[in-house]
Protein backbone atom coordinates (compact mmCIF):
# COMPACT_ATOMS: atom_id res chain seq x y z
CA UNK A 1 0.00 0.00 0.00
CA UNK A 2 2.41 2.56 0.69
CA UNK A 3 4.37 2.35 -2.53
CA UNK A 4 1.10 3.18 -3.88
CA UNK A 5 0.98 6.45 -2.08
CA UNK A 6 1.40 9.72 -3.63
CA UNK A 7 2.97 10.98 -0.98
CA UNK A 8 6.39 10.83 0.31
CA UNK A 9 7.36 10.22 3.26
CA UNK A 10 11.41 11.60 4.81
CA UNK A 11 13.17 9.54 7.17
CA UNK A 12 11.53 8.76 10.50
CA UNK A 13 12.79 7.00 13.38
CA UNK A 14 9.63 7.08 14.86
CA UNK A 15 8.95 3.28 15.69
CA UNK A 16 5.65 1.96 13.96
CA UNK A 17 2.57 0.80 15.66
CA UNK A 18 -0.41 -0.89 14.30
CA UNK A 19 -3.65 0.56 13.41
CA UNK A 20 -6.81 -0.56 11.66
CA UNK A 21 -8.30 1.73 9.23
CA UNK A 22 -11.57 0.47 7.91
CA UNK A 23 -10.38 -3.28 8.89
CA UNK A 24 -7.65 -3.07 7.17
CA UNK A 25 -3.92 -3.28 9.37
CA UNK A 26 -1.40 -0.41 8.85
CA UNK A 27 1.73 0.31 10.52
CA UNK A 28 1.78 3.81 11.23
CA UNK A 29 5.01 5.58 12.94
CA UNK A 30 3.70 6.39 16.81
CA UNK A 31 2.71 9.34 17.71
CA UNK A 32 2.48 10.86 14.39
CA UNK A 33 -0.35 13.27 12.77
CA UNK A 34 -3.07 10.79 12.37
CA UNK A 35 -4.24 12.76 9.26
CA UNK A 36 -0.71 12.56 7.59
CA UNK A 37 0.84 9.08 8.62
CA UNK A 38 -2.88 7.79 6.98
CA UNK A 39 -2.15 9.71 3.94
CA UNK A 40 1.21 8.33 4.20
CA UNK A 41 -0.27 4.93 4.30
CA UNK A 42 -2.12 5.63 0.81
CA UNK A 43 -5.37 6.44 2.44
CA UNK A 44 -7.16 8.43 -0.35
CA UNK A 45 -10.70 9.06 1.29
CA UNK A 46 -10.94 9.72 4.64
CA UNK A 47 -14.47 9.50 4.50
CA UNK A 48 -18.20 10.05 2.51
CA UNK A 49 -20.20 13.51 2.90
CA UNK A 50 -23.64 12.85 4.03
CA UNK A 51 -25.04 14.93 1.51
CA UNK A 52 -24.18 13.47 -1.46
CA UNK A 53 -21.40 10.72 -0.41
CA UNK A 54 -18.49 12.29 -2.44
CA UNK A 55 -15.41 11.38 -1.20
CA UNK A 56 -13.53 13.71 1.02
CA UNK A 57 -10.03 13.77 2.52
CA UNK A 58 -7.68 15.94 4.34
CA UNK A 59 -8.12 19.83 3.12
CA UNK A 60 -6.39 22.30 6.26
CA UNK A 61 -4.45 20.06 8.10
CA UNK A 62 -5.30 22.72 11.43
CA UNK A 63 -8.75 21.61 12.80
CA UNK A 64 -10.60 24.10 10.77
CA UNK A 65 -11.99 22.67 8.03
CA UNK A 66 -13.37 19.03 9.67
CA UNK A 67 -13.06 17.35 6.47
CA UNK A 68 -10.93 14.93 7.45
CA UNK A 69 -13.27 13.17 9.84
CA UNK A 70 -12.80 9.51 10.83
CA UNK A 71 -14.59 7.62 13.36
CA UNK A 72 -12.32 6.15 16.06
CA UNK A 73 -12.73 5.78 19.43
CA UNK A 74 -16.69 5.76 19.44
CA UNK A 75 -16.49 9.10 18.21
CA UNK A 76 -16.21 11.48 15.06
CA UNK A 77 -13.34 13.41 15.29
CA UNK A 78 -10.98 15.15 13.15
CA UNK A 79 -7.81 13.05 11.95
CA UNK A 80 -5.70 15.88 11.66
CA UNK A 81 -5.84 16.66 15.23
CA UNK A 82 -5.40 13.00 16.84
CA UNK A 83 -1.86 11.35 17.30
CA UNK A 84 -1.43 7.89 16.25
CA UNK A 85 -1.58 5.44 19.31
CA UNK A 86 -1.42 1.54 18.96
CA UNK A 87 -4.10 -0.72 18.28
CA UNK A 88 -6.28 2.56 17.29
CA UNK A 89 -9.46 1.79 15.12
CA UNK A 90 -10.35 4.16 12.68
CA UNK A 91 -13.62 3.86 10.18
CA UNK A 92 -14.91 5.95 7.95
CA UNK A 93 -17.56 8.09 9.90
CA UNK A 94 -21.25 7.40 9.38
CA UNK A 95 -20.75 4.83 6.30
CA UNK A 96 -23.90 3.17 7.12
CA UNK A 97 -26.17 5.90 6.73
CA UNK A 98 -24.77 7.57 4.08
CA UNK A 99 -25.85 4.90 1.94
CA UNK A 100 -29.56 5.35 2.97
CA UNK A 101 -29.91 8.33 2.85
CA UNK A 102 -31.94 9.82 0.72
CA UNK A 103 -32.16 12.66 -0.82
CA UNK B 1 -12.11 27.58 38.83
CA UNK B 2 -8.60 28.51 37.60
CA UNK B 3 -8.53 32.45 37.46
CA UNK B 4 -5.58 34.16 35.74
CA UNK B 5 -5.17 37.98 35.02
CA UNK B 6 -4.42 37.58 31.21
CA UNK B 7 -5.82 34.63 28.65
CA UNK B 8 -4.16 34.10 25.38
CA UNK B 9 -5.69 32.12 23.08
CA UNK B 10 -3.53 30.48 20.11
CA UNK B 11 0.23 29.62 20.42
CA UNK B 12 1.78 31.28 17.39
CA UNK B 13 4.16 33.75 17.37
CA UNK B 14 1.90 36.42 18.46
CA UNK B 15 0.59 34.05 21.48
CA UNK B 16 3.75 33.07 22.57
CA UNK B 17 5.41 36.71 22.29
CA UNK B 18 2.42 38.06 24.50
CA UNK B 19 2.62 35.01 26.97
CA UNK B 20 6.39 35.90 27.32
CA UNK B 21 6.07 39.54 28.03
CA UNK B 22 3.08 39.50 30.00
CA UNK B 23 4.51 36.85 32.29
CA UNK B 24 7.45 39.16 32.64
CA UNK B 25 5.78 42.09 33.78
CA UNK B 26 4.45 40.24 36.41
CA UNK B 27 1.19 38.87 35.02
CA UNK B 28 -0.55 34.93 35.57
CA UNK B 29 -1.05 33.86 32.13
CA UNK B 30 -3.04 31.00 30.53
CA UNK B 31 -2.21 30.08 26.80
CA UNK B 32 -4.47 28.04 25.38
CA UNK B 33 -4.10 26.47 22.44
CA UNK B 34 -5.64 23.53 19.75
CA UNK B 35 -1.84 21.90 19.19
CA UNK B 36 -0.44 19.18 21.57
CA UNK B 37 2.70 21.55 20.51
CA UNK B 38 3.41 24.94 20.55
CA UNK B 39 4.39 27.22 17.25
CA UNK B 40 1.16 27.83 15.51
CA UNK B 41 0.86 26.89 11.85
CA UNK B 42 4.08 29.04 10.94
CA UNK B 43 6.32 27.24 13.82
CA UNK B 44 3.97 24.42 13.79
CA UNK B 45 5.89 21.59 16.18
CA UNK B 46 9.36 23.73 16.06
CA UNK B 47 11.12 22.12 18.97
CA UNK B 48 10.65 18.18 17.05
CA UNK B 49 10.75 18.97 14.03
CA UNK B 50 13.31 21.82 13.22
CA UNK B 51 16.09 19.09 14.07
CA UNK B 52 14.78 16.83 12.16
CA UNK B 53 13.89 18.90 8.55
CA UNK B 54 15.46 22.44 9.72
CA UNK B 55 17.46 22.20 6.71
CA UNK B 56 14.52 21.86 4.39
CA UNK B 57 12.28 24.49 6.32
CA UNK B 58 14.53 27.16 6.54
CA UNK B 59 16.07 30.04 9.11
CA UNK B 60 12.84 31.61 9.90
CA UNK B 61 11.23 28.59 10.78
CA UNK B 62 13.40 28.01 13.02
CA UNK B 63 13.00 31.35 14.65
CA UNK B 64 10.06 30.03 16.30
CA UNK B 65 12.28 27.73 19.16
CA UNK B 66 13.13 31.13 20.32
CA UNK B 67 9.63 31.63 21.06
CA UNK B 68 8.98 27.99 22.37
CA UNK B 69 11.31 28.48 25.04
CA UNK B 70 9.67 31.82 26.01
CA UNK B 71 6.91 29.50 27.62
CA UNK B 72 8.89 27.67 30.47
CA UNK B 73 8.76 30.69 32.33
CA UNK B 74 7.08 31.40 35.91
CA UNK B 75 3.58 32.98 35.56
CA UNK B 76 2.61 31.10 32.03
CA UNK B 77 0.19 28.19 32.23
CA UNK B 78 0.17 26.73 28.83
CA UNK B 79 -2.44 24.75 28.24
CA UNK B 80 -1.86 22.80 25.06
CA UNK B 81 -4.42 20.47 23.29
CA UNK B 82 -6.73 22.93 24.42
CA UNK B 83 -9.61 23.44 22.32
CA UNK B 84 -11.60 26.23 23.02
CA UNK B 85 -15.43 26.92 22.15
CA UNK B 86 -17.00 29.77 24.12
CA UNK B 87 -15.67 32.88 25.66
CA UNK B 88 -18.32 34.61 27.85
CA UNK B 89 -18.20 38.26 29.79
CA UNK B 90 -16.33 37.93 32.50
CA UNK B 91 -13.79 36.60 31.17
CA UNK B 92 -15.16 32.83 31.20
CA UNK B 93 -13.29 30.78 28.77
CA UNK B 94 -14.43 26.99 27.98
CA UNK B 95 -12.08 24.50 26.22
CA UNK B 96 -12.31 21.13 25.59
CA UNK B 97 -8.74 19.26 27.04
CA UNK B 98 -7.81 15.71 26.36
CA UNK B 99 -11.64 14.85 26.36
CA UNK B 100 -13.06 16.91 28.98
CA UNK B 101 -13.92 20.28 29.31
CA UNK B 102 -12.50 22.77 31.54
CA UNK B 103 -13.14 26.74 32.05
CA UNK B 104 -10.71 29.29 33.13
CA UNK B 105 -11.44 32.92 34.31
CA UNK B 106 -9.42 36.09 32.76
CA UNK B 107 -9.25 39.46 33.26
CA UNK B 108 -8.09 40.12 30.22
CA UNK B 109 -8.00 38.59 26.92
CA UNK B 110 -5.47 38.30 23.97
CA UNK B 111 -6.70 36.76 20.85
CA UNK B 112 -3.87 35.30 18.73
CA UNK B 113 -6.19 32.80 16.50
CA UNK B 114 -3.56 33.81 13.10
CA UNK B 115 -5.02 33.12 9.85
CA UNK B 116 -6.93 31.07 7.47
CA UNK B 117 -6.13 30.01 4.16
CA UNK B 118 -8.47 32.50 1.56
CA UNK B 119 -11.44 30.15 0.61
CA UNK B 120 -10.46 28.89 -3.24
CA UNK B 121 -13.17 27.69 -4.59
CA UNK B 122 -12.44 25.85 -7.92
CA UNK B 123 -14.27 23.35 -9.67
CA UNK B 124 -13.29 19.98 -8.38
CA UNK B 125 -11.49 21.59 -4.92
CA UNK B 126 -13.51 19.34 -2.71
CA UNK B 127 -11.76 16.09 -4.27
CA UNK B 128 -9.45 14.17 -2.30
CA UNK B 129 -6.06 15.15 -3.27
CA UNK B 130 -6.78 19.12 -3.20
CA UNK B 131 -5.30 20.28 -0.29
CA UNK B 132 -4.59 24.20 1.06
CA UNK B 133 -0.90 25.00 0.37
CA UNK B 134 -0.71 25.76 4.28
CA UNK B 135 -1.47 22.17 4.98
CA UNK B 136 1.16 20.70 2.95
CA UNK B 137 3.28 23.38 4.71
CA UNK B 138 1.66 21.33 8.12
CA UNK B 139 2.75 18.15 6.34
CA UNK B 140 6.30 18.70 5.42
CA UNK B 141 6.89 20.68 8.97
CA UNK B 142 5.24 18.26 11.53
CA UNK B 143 5.29 14.82 9.74
CA UNK B 144 7.84 15.24 6.90
CA UNK B 145 5.33 13.86 4.22
CA UNK B 146 5.41 15.23 0.85
CA UNK B 147 3.36 15.21 -2.28
CA UNK B 148 5.45 13.31 -4.76
CA UNK B 149 3.36 14.63 -8.15
CA UNK B 150 1.73 18.15 -6.84
CA UNK B 151 0.49 21.30 -9.14
CA UNK B 152 0.85 24.11 -7.18
CA UNK B 153 -2.09 26.82 -7.97
CA UNK B 154 -2.99 30.43 -7.17
CA UNK B 155 -0.90 33.42 -6.05
CA UNK B 156 1.21 34.51 -3.32
CA UNK B 157 4.40 33.96 -1.79
CA UNK B 158 3.32 30.88 -0.02
CA UNK B 159 3.54 29.32 -3.27
CA UNK B 160 7.31 29.59 -3.86
CA UNK B 161 7.98 29.14 -0.38
CA UNK B 162 6.45 25.50 -0.22
CA UNK B 163 7.75 24.85 -3.47
CA UNK B 164 11.37 26.07 -2.46
CA UNK B 165 10.52 23.73 0.37
CA UNK B 166 9.42 20.47 -1.92
CA UNK B 167 12.81 21.45 -4.66
CA UNK B 168 15.21 21.19 -1.31
CA UNK B 169 13.24 18.02 0.18
CA UNK B 170 14.00 16.59 -3.64
CA UNK B 171 10.27 15.97 -4.78
CA UNK B 172 10.21 19.66 -6.71
CA UNK B 173 6.25 20.76 -7.80
CA UNK B 174 5.32 19.55 -11.18
CA UNK B 175 4.09 23.20 -12.04
CA UNK B 176 3.01 26.20 -10.67
CA UNK B 177 0.22 27.67 -11.95
CA UNK B 178 0.05 31.30 -10.89
CA UNK B 179 -3.27 33.97 -11.47
CA UNK B 180 -1.40 36.91 -10.95
CA UNK B 181 -1.17 38.74 -14.34
CA UNK B 182 0.79 41.12 -15.77
CA UNK B 183 -1.32 44.01 -14.54
CA UNK B 184 -0.30 42.63 -10.70
CA UNK B 185 3.12 44.23 -10.87
CA UNK B 186 2.06 47.35 -12.60
CA UNK B 187 -0.72 47.67 -9.47
CA UNK B 188 2.31 46.91 -7.26
CA UNK B 189 4.93 49.37 -8.50
CA UNK B 190 3.63 52.26 -6.20
CA UNK B 191 4.06 50.61 -3.58
CA UNK B 192 7.97 49.54 -4.11
CA UNK B 193 9.54 52.50 -2.37
CA UNK B 194 7.91 51.70 0.89
CA UNK B 195 8.35 47.65 0.49
CA UNK B 196 12.09 48.51 -0.25
CA UNK B 197 11.70 48.83 3.84
CA UNK B 198 11.24 45.69 3.92
CA UNK B 199 13.84 44.41 1.77
CA UNK B 200 14.76 41.32 3.24
CA UNK B 201 11.48 40.18 2.05
CA UNK B 202 11.85 40.79 -1.39
CA UNK B 203 15.26 39.33 -1.03
CA UNK B 204 14.26 35.99 0.29
CA UNK B 205 11.11 35.87 -2.71
CA UNK B 206 13.89 36.66 -5.20
CA UNK B 207 16.15 33.86 -4.09
CA UNK B 208 12.90 31.21 -3.75
CA UNK B 209 12.14 31.93 -7.18
CA UNK B 210 15.48 31.51 -8.58
CA UNK B 211 15.77 27.99 -6.48
CA UNK B 212 12.67 27.18 -8.23
CA UNK B 213 13.97 27.69 -12.09
CA UNK B 214 16.74 26.01 -11.38
CA UNK B 215 15.33 22.69 -10.55
CA UNK B 216 13.12 23.33 -13.93
CA UNK B 217 9.99 23.82 -12.45
CA UNK B 218 7.44 25.16 -15.02
CA UNK B 219 5.57 28.10 -14.57
CA UNK B 220 2.82 29.75 -16.02
CA UNK B 221 1.05 33.22 -14.96
CA UNK B 222 -1.98 34.96 -15.72
CA UNK B 223 -3.91 31.55 -15.25
CA UNK B 224 -7.92 31.38 -15.58
CA UNK B 225 -10.83 28.69 -15.78
CA UNK B 226 -8.41 26.57 -13.27
CA UNK B 227 -10.22 23.45 -12.28
CA UNK B 228 -9.29 19.94 -11.25
CA UNK B 229 -10.28 16.67 -13.14
CA UNK B 230 -11.24 13.65 -11.10
CA UNK B 231 -13.60 11.57 -10.16
CA UNK B 232 -13.11 9.80 -6.30
CA UNK B 233 -9.61 11.80 -6.61
CA UNK B 234 -7.59 15.05 -8.18
CA UNK B 235 -6.36 13.56 -11.33
CA UNK B 236 -5.19 16.80 -13.43
CA UNK B 237 -4.78 20.56 -13.13
CA UNK B 238 -6.54 22.34 -15.80
CA UNK B 239 -6.52 25.82 -16.80
CA UNK B 240 -5.98 28.80 -19.39
CA UNK B 241 -2.57 30.78 -19.85
CA UNK B 242 -1.51 33.28 -22.03
CA UNK B 243 -4.22 32.21 -24.76
CA UNK B 244 -3.15 28.25 -24.33
CA UNK B 245 -5.62 25.67 -22.93
CA UNK B 246 -2.84 23.30 -20.36
CA UNK B 247 -4.17 20.28 -18.26
CA UNK B 248 -1.15 18.70 -15.75
CA UNK B 249 -1.94 15.09 -14.50
CA UNK B 250 -0.80 15.26 -10.99
CA UNK B 251 -2.24 13.33 -7.46
CA UNK B 252 -2.22 16.01 -5.66
CA UNK B 253 -3.45 20.02 -6.01
CA UNK B 254 -2.26 22.76 -3.42
CA UNK B 255 -4.51 25.79 -3.53
CA UNK B 256 -3.56 29.75 -2.46
CA UNK B 257 -4.32 32.49 -2.92
CA UNK B 258 -3.82 34.49 0.38
CA UNK B 259 -4.28 34.01 3.79
CA UNK B 260 -7.37 35.92 6.02
CA UNK B 261 -7.46 36.73 9.74
CA UNK B 262 -9.58 33.62 11.55
CA UNK B 263 -12.24 35.86 12.81
CA UNK B 264 -14.38 33.22 14.31
CA UNK B 265 -13.42 33.92 18.35
CA UNK B 266 -13.35 37.59 17.83
CA UNK B 267 -16.98 37.28 16.11
CA UNK B 268 -18.59 34.78 18.41
CA UNK B 269 -17.97 37.82 21.57
CA UNK B 270 -19.25 40.65 18.85
CA UNK B 271 -15.87 42.57 18.12
CA UNK B 272 -16.84 44.73 14.87
CA UNK B 273 -15.10 43.99 12.22
CA UNK B 274 -14.83 45.98 8.59
CA UNK B 275 -13.70 44.76 5.13
CA UNK B 276 -10.11 45.64 4.14
CA UNK B 277 -10.04 46.94 0.20
CA UNK B 278 -6.28 46.14 0.64
CA UNK B 279 -6.20 42.56 1.84
CA UNK B 280 -10.13 41.90 0.50
CA UNK B 281 -11.38 40.38 3.37
CA UNK B 282 -12.86 41.09 7.17
CA UNK B 283 -10.15 42.40 10.05
CA UNK B 284 -11.31 43.03 13.01
CA UNK B 285 -11.22 47.18 14.24
CA UNK B 286 -8.41 47.24 16.43
CA UNK B 287 -5.85 49.94 17.44
CA UNK B 288 -2.28 50.30 17.57
CA UNK B 289 -1.99 48.10 20.28
CA UNK B 290 -4.69 45.42 19.32
CA UNK B 291 -7.54 47.16 21.49
CA UNK B 292 -11.15 46.28 20.34
CA UNK B 293 -14.23 47.34 20.41
CA UNK B 294 -14.53 44.65 23.11
CA UNK B 295 -13.37 46.28 26.65
CA UNK B 296 -10.17 43.74 28.00
CA UNK B 297 -10.25 42.11 24.68
CA UNK B 298 -7.05 42.39 22.37
CA UNK B 299 -6.28 40.63 18.66
CA UNK B 300 -2.75 40.66 18.14
CA UNK B 301 -0.80 38.87 15.10
CA UNK B 302 -2.60 37.90 11.94
CA UNK B 303 -5.89 37.75 12.92
CA UNK B 304 -6.21 41.50 13.58
CA UNK B 305 -4.94 41.78 9.80
CA UNK B 306 -2.30 39.70 7.48
CA UNK B 307 1.31 40.78 8.83
CA UNK B 308 3.39 37.54 8.77
CA UNK B 309 5.53 36.21 11.80
CA UNK B 310 7.42 38.48 12.92
CA UNK B 311 5.22 41.06 12.68
CA UNK B 312 2.94 39.04 15.16
CA UNK B 313 5.55 38.85 17.08
CA UNK B 314 5.80 42.22 18.16
CA UNK B 315 1.98 42.73 18.05
CA UNK B 316 2.04 39.83 20.94
CA UNK B 317 4.33 41.76 23.04
CA UNK B 318 2.77 45.00 22.25
CA UNK B 319 -0.61 43.51 23.11
CA UNK B 320 1.30 42.20 26.94
CA UNK B 321 2.19 45.76 27.73
CA UNK B 322 -1.12 47.55 27.51
CA UNK B 323 -2.55 44.22 29.24
CA UNK B 324 0.16 45.40 31.69
CA UNK B 325 -0.35 48.39 31.98
CA UNK B 326 -4.42 48.40 32.22
CA UNK B 327 -3.58 45.65 35.29
CA UNK B 328 -1.43 48.23 37.15
CA UNK B 329 1.64 46.04 36.58
CA UNK B 330 3.49 49.20 34.77
CA UNK B 331 2.50 52.69 34.38
CA UNK B 332 1.88 54.04 30.91
CA UNK B 333 5.19 55.85 30.77
CA UNK B 334 7.14 52.38 31.51
CA UNK B 335 4.43 50.94 28.78
CA UNK B 336 5.39 53.27 26.05
CA UNK B 337 8.91 53.36 26.99
CA UNK B 338 9.08 49.28 26.09
CA UNK B 339 6.70 49.84 23.20
CA UNK B 340 8.77 52.35 20.93
CA UNK B 341 11.28 49.53 19.61
CA UNK B 342 8.37 47.23 19.36
CA UNK B 343 6.34 49.81 17.11
CA UNK B 344 9.46 50.39 15.42
CA UNK B 345 10.28 47.06 14.42
CA UNK B 346 6.49 46.16 13.58
CA UNK B 347 6.17 48.86 11.09
CA UNK B 348 9.26 47.89 9.20
CA UNK B 349 7.92 43.95 9.30
CA UNK B 350 5.00 45.30 7.75
CA UNK B 351 6.43 47.84 4.86
CA UNK B 352 6.52 45.22 2.76
CA UNK B 353 2.65 44.17 2.86
CA UNK B 354 0.95 46.66 0.78
CA UNK B 355 3.41 45.63 -2.09
CA UNK B 356 2.66 42.01 -1.64
CA UNK B 357 -1.40 42.57 -1.38
CA UNK B 358 -1.45 44.64 -4.83
CA UNK B 359 1.39 41.95 -6.37
CA UNK B 360 -0.74 39.17 -5.48
CA UNK B 361 -4.14 39.79 -5.85
CA UNK B 362 -7.26 36.87 -5.08
CA UNK B 363 -7.77 35.00 -7.95
CA UNK B 364 -10.96 36.53 -9.75
CA UNK B 365 -12.26 33.23 -10.91
CA UNK B 366 -12.44 31.78 -7.16
CA UNK B 367 -13.77 35.10 -5.77
CA UNK B 368 -17.01 34.86 -7.72
CA UNK B 369 -16.89 31.41 -8.74
CA UNK B 370 -18.48 29.99 -11.91
CA UNK B 371 -22.32 28.87 -10.46
CA UNK B 372 -21.59 25.18 -10.68
CA UNK B 373 -18.81 25.20 -8.21
CA UNK B 374 -19.27 24.61 -4.81
CA UNK B 375 -19.07 27.44 -2.04
CA UNK B 376 -20.02 25.76 1.29
CA UNK B 377 -17.87 22.36 1.21
CA UNK B 378 -19.73 21.10 4.42
CA UNK B 379 -23.20 21.00 2.69
CA UNK B 380 -22.49 20.92 -0.88
CA UNK B 381 -24.04 24.22 -1.30
CA UNK B 382 -23.07 25.93 -5.33
CA UNK B 383 -22.19 29.24 -5.96
CA UNK B 384 -24.95 29.11 -8.03
CA UNK B 385 -27.09 28.52 -5.56
CA UNK B 386 -26.24 31.61 -3.34
CA UNK B 387 -27.23 33.58 -6.14
CA UNK B 388 -30.56 31.92 -6.94
CA UNK B 389 -31.10 32.69 -3.32
CA UNK B 390 -30.23 36.42 -3.87
CA UNK B 391 -32.36 36.05 -6.76
CA UNK B 392 -35.10 35.37 -4.03
CA UNK B 393 -34.67 37.68 -2.27
CA UNK B 394 -32.27 36.70 0.23
CA UNK B 395 -30.06 39.79 1.55
CA UNK B 396 -27.04 38.74 3.55
CA UNK B 397 -25.29 35.28 4.30
CA UNK B 398 -27.08 34.82 7.38
CA UNK B 399 -30.14 34.73 4.97
CA UNK B 400 -28.39 32.30 3.35
CA UNK B 401 -28.47 29.80 5.98
CA UNK B 402 -32.28 29.64 5.89
CA UNK B 403 -32.07 29.23 2.33
CA UNK B 404 -29.92 26.58 1.81
CA UNK B 405 -27.83 25.66 4.87
CA UNK B 406 -24.42 27.02 3.72
CA UNK B 407 -22.29 27.70 6.42
CA UNK B 408 -24.27 25.31 8.58
CA UNK B 409 -21.51 22.58 8.38
CA UNK B 410 -18.82 21.54 10.86
CA UNK B 411 -16.70 24.24 9.59
CA UNK B 412 -19.24 26.88 10.69
CA UNK B 413 -18.70 28.74 7.55
CA UNK B 414 -14.88 29.06 7.95
CA UNK B 415 -13.94 27.84 4.12
CA UNK B 416 -17.04 29.70 2.57
CA UNK B 417 -17.66 33.06 4.67
CA UNK B 418 -16.04 35.42 2.30
CA UNK B 419 -17.24 33.91 -0.66
CA UNK B 420 -20.92 33.75 -0.06
CA UNK B 421 -20.54 37.77 1.20
CA UNK B 422 -18.75 38.49 -1.79
CA UNK B 423 -21.58 36.27 -3.90
CA UNK B 424 -24.47 38.14 -1.95
CA UNK B 425 -22.55 41.46 -2.18
CA UNK B 426 -22.83 40.95 -6.07
CA UNK B 427 -25.72 40.63 -6.32
CA UNK B 428 -27.23 43.13 -4.54
CA UNK B 429 -24.55 45.96 -5.71
CA UNK B 430 -24.15 46.48 -1.84
CA UNK B 431 -20.61 46.51 -0.18
CA UNK B 432 -18.95 43.82 1.86
CA UNK B 433 -19.57 45.64 4.74
CA UNK B 434 -23.77 46.38 4.10
CA UNK B 435 -24.33 42.56 3.38
CA UNK B 436 -21.96 41.48 6.22
CA UNK B 437 -21.22 38.20 7.43
CA UNK B 438 -21.97 35.01 9.04
CA UNK B 439 -23.49 35.61 12.93
CA UNK B 440 -20.99 33.71 14.60
CA UNK B 441 -22.28 31.92 17.75
CA UNK B 442 -20.64 29.29 20.76
CA UNK B 443 -19.57 26.56 20.27
CA UNK B 444 -17.16 27.77 17.74
CA UNK B 445 -15.52 24.39 17.80
CA UNK B 446 -18.06 21.01 18.65
CA UNK B 447 -18.38 19.85 22.19
CA UNK B 448 -19.69 16.60 23.10
CA UNK B 449 -22.14 16.01 25.74
CA UNK B 450 -19.87 13.82 27.76
CA UNK B 451 -16.89 16.44 27.76
CA UNK B 452 -19.76 18.76 29.46
CA UNK B 453 -20.90 16.38 31.94
CA UNK B 454 -17.44 16.01 32.78
CA UNK B 455 -17.25 19.57 33.57
CA UNK B 456 -19.44 19.96 36.45
CA UNK B 457 -17.01 17.25 38.32
CA UNK B 458 -14.31 19.43 39.70
CA UNK B 459 -12.10 16.73 39.74
CA UNK B 460 -11.79 16.76 36.03
CA UNK B 461 -12.01 19.96 35.07
CA UNK B 462 -9.03 19.98 32.62
CA UNK B 463 -7.40 23.27 33.70
CA UNK B 464 -7.01 22.69 37.63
Amino acid sequence: MKTDSPFLELADDAPRVRVWFDGLPLDLPAGANLAAALLAAGVQVFRHTPVSGAPRAPFCMMGACFECLVETGGRVQQACMLEVEEDMKIARPHEAEAGNETL
Amino acid sequence: MKRCDLAIIGAGPAGMAAAAEAAKQGLSVTLLDEQNRPGGQIYRDVDRAGGLRGAILGQEYLHGATLTAGLGGAGITHLSGAVVWAIEDGFRISFTRHGRAGQVDADRIVLATGALERPMPVPGWTLPGVMTAGAAQILLKQSGVLPRRAVLAGSGPLLYLIAAQMVRAGTPPLALVETQTAASPLAAARHLPGALRGWRYLAKGLKMLAEIKRAGVPRYTGATEIAVAGTTGAEAVTFRSKGQAHSIACDTVLLHHGVVPNTQAARSINVPHVWSEAQQCFVPETGKWGETGRDGVLIAGDGAGISGAMAAEYAGRIAALKTAEELGRITAQERDRLAAPLFSHRSRETAVRPFLDAAYPPYAGAVRPADSTIVCRCEEVTAGDIRSYARLGCLGPNQAKAFGRAGMGPCQGRYCGLTVTALLAEASGQTPDATGYYRIRPPIKPVTLGELAAMDDPAATAAE
